[in-house]
């Protein structure tokens, strides 16, 4: 634990994401990190926790309504500045570039808010990098399965076996330079069509 | 050579003429890659400006004006070559407050205002809540205006919170909140849903005036100052383009587009026509009029959002120009008003002011212009404008 190290909180729509930044916050020894995931209510709770830093996604429309409450309400006791610092135009973009924004009380320690933003921001970008990967591998399993029921449909009606199914698809593809998948989604949309599970004989 | 223009833009009924302005070719024909980018808040819009992610961005008339003034998280300087359009906005109220007040005139928002002030003076009424979407918007003002020329105080008699607009709707019908002052097509579309009714617009309160408006930052004028012209002439082409009644089918089909407003175009037709009454051309709609600039000003003055000074005023001003306008347009065919300033409130009805057409003196037909509590606002007389309202938590000025 850093020593009177500063209270950081979390909001954002995305468990999964404020889960990361949690736990990276947590490793580099800010202990005091909460998140908040619900918008409604978040007057009282930001009140309740009197942060030092907010970190917030980008993407959440509330953002124009936290900017207001920060405003009139002094849920912060002092005033709040955002990012950094403001002349840092490097960090600034590097933040909206990756999807998150900050506000930071007045009087924070410079390289405190430093740390911090970079392990958000950090974070933030591995979090777009888990996301695309999944994303892929999303669209590589569901390519699979149409491959895998255009095989069958072939080995239901020429009447072959698995290998010889998988290998005509192959071929067509290469012959027609097209990808597997796409062979085999023709196959299956002129099955549906003709409604004959693409009976040649 | 064509120069890229990245422009920063809300889902909104008034982000028409930038759609129109790609989607019709007219950036095209000015040798301008207009880009759209479609943001969720208003303050991504400004930061996305401001490290220069964004060249251009449809925002709120006043949110330039608190950027110059220092108001904002950061401090980018912006300027105004243009606005984007006239009205637009509206009150809506949920059904039961709309019944409560006796379904009053759209078009006479001080009948609802003496209505509501009566409500909230019944003994145990409870407080009402009304959202805007941004504290620096036309929204908040002319809801604010309307409430304190009504003799409510808006600080005091009522809560104000910010909400973005899609939840606005929602929230009505949960009855999180009453009523909400908000850009179309958020009234029309809590209409058709059967969440809402207009009780009035921003036109009924204050006719003819200003909402969203083009941002550039300043420093694009060194940089390139020819490209400033350029999109002033091909937002004005599809502006009025925009005005058409003839192209609303097309148009709403355009902006319903899932990258656009991504709403039926059934709600955004209705809305183009609806009560609201958003004028993207006529009677100068996208000329940058300072006196609209000052008076936005004198209402982040009076709801102690900004400090007045003779400095602050001048930069306020300065922040619309009128000058970039003209000088964009002087060689086409569109008739720009003679004065960089009016007296809101002069115009009691249409009428021809003074405007040049390719630099030949002409006429343009311009108004109504006034407010609804018959007061004026005289840009040269700010002083005794603000003074006015000293001392009045927000209500009636003393005159």
């Amino acid at each position: 634990m850093l020593e009177g190290s500063p209270s950081v909180l979390v909001i954002d729509t995305q468990p999964a994401r404020a889960a990361i930044i949690e736990d990276g916050l947590r490793a580099a020894g800010y202990d005091r990190v909460e998140i908040i995931t619900e918008i409604t209510g978040i007057a009282q709770k930001i009140e309740a926790s009197a942060p030092d830093v907010i970190v917030m996604d980008l993407g959440n429309p509330n953002r124009d309504m936290l900017e207001d409450m920060l405003r009139i309400t002094r849920a912060v006791k002092r005033p709040v500045a955002m990012f950094v610092d403001q002349s840092d135009k490097q960090s600034m973009e590097q933040a909206i570039e990756a999807g998150v924004s900050a506000y930071v009380v007045d009087g924070l320690r410079k390289d405190r808010v430093r740390t911090i933003m970079e392990m958000a921001i950090s974070r933030f970008n591995a979090f777009s990098r888990l996301e695309r990967e999944l994303e892929s591998a999303k669209s590589a399993l569901s390519e699979r399965t149409t491959i895998d029921k255009a095989k069958r449909l072939i080995m239901a009606s020429r009447g072959l076996d698995e290998d010889a199914a998988y290998g005509l698809l192959r071929t067509t593809a290469m012959n027609q330079n097209r990808r597997m998948v796409e062979v085999a989604e023709g196959l299956l949309m002129s099955a549906a069509i003709l409604g004959d599970g693409g009976r040649q004989t | 050579m064509t120069t890229q223009i990245r422009c920063g833009f809300l889902p909104l009924l008034d982000a028409a003429i930038l759609i129109a302005a790609r989607e019709k070719g007219f950036t095209e024909a000015q040798n301008i890659d207009l880009s759209l980018v479609r943001e969720t808040s208003w303050a991504n819009v400004r930061d996305r400006l401001a490290v220069g992610h964004f060249d251009a961005a449809h925002i709120l008339a006043p949110m330039p004006l608190a950027a110059n003034l220092g108001l904002t998280a950061i401090g980018q300087k912006l300027i105004v070559p243009m606005a984007l359009g006239l009205g637009g906005n509206a009150i809506t109220v949920s059904n039961k407050l709309y019944a409560q007040l006796r379904e009053p005139d759209i078009g006479d928002p001080a009948e609802a205002g003496q209505r509501l002030a009566a409500l909230i003076a019944e003994p145990d009424a409870p407080k009402l809540r009304f959202a805007v979407v941004h504290p620096f918007s036309a929204h908040n003002f002319e809801l604010r205006y309307w409430l304190g020329a009504s003799g409510i105080s808006p600080d005091r008699d009522v809560d104000i919170v910010v909400l973005p607009p899609t939840l606005v709707p929602d929230a009505l019908s949960a009855q999180s909140i009453d009523g909400y002052c908000v850009g179309e097509p958020w009234n029309t579309l809590a209409v058709r849903a059967g969440m809402g009714r207009i009780l009035t617009t921003k036109n009924a309160i204050w006719a003819s005036s200003p909402e969203k408006v083009l941002a550039v930052p300043e420093a694009l004028l060194d940089d390139n100052p020819d490209v400033i012209a350029s999109l002033v002439c091909a937002l004005t082409a599809s502006a009025h383009w925009c005005s058409d009644r003839a192209n609303a089918e097309a148009l709403a089909e355009m902006m319903a587009k899932p990258d656009y407003l991504d709403k039926p175009e059934a709600d955004i037709r209705a809305a183009l026509l609806g009560p609201a009454g958003y004028e993207p051309f006529a009677r100068a709609a996208t000329f940058p009029w300072q006196s609209h600039a000052l008076w936005l000003y004198s209402q982040m003055v009076r709801w102690g959002m900004a400090e007045h000074s003779a400095v602050n005023s001048h930069a306020a001003m300065q922040t619309y120009r009128p000058d970039l306008y003209r000088a964009a347009l002087a060689n086409v065919d569109v008739a720009v008003p003679a004065a960089n300033a009016k007296v809101e409130g002069a115009l009691a009805s249409p009428d021809q002011v003074g405007a040049h057409t390719r630099g030949a003196p002409g006429a343009l037909l311009m108004g109504p212009d006034g407010f609804f509590d018959g007061l004026s606002f005289d840009p040269d007389q700010l002083d005794r404008y603000l003074a006015a309202y000293e001392g009045t938590a927000g209500k009636v000025p003393q005159n």
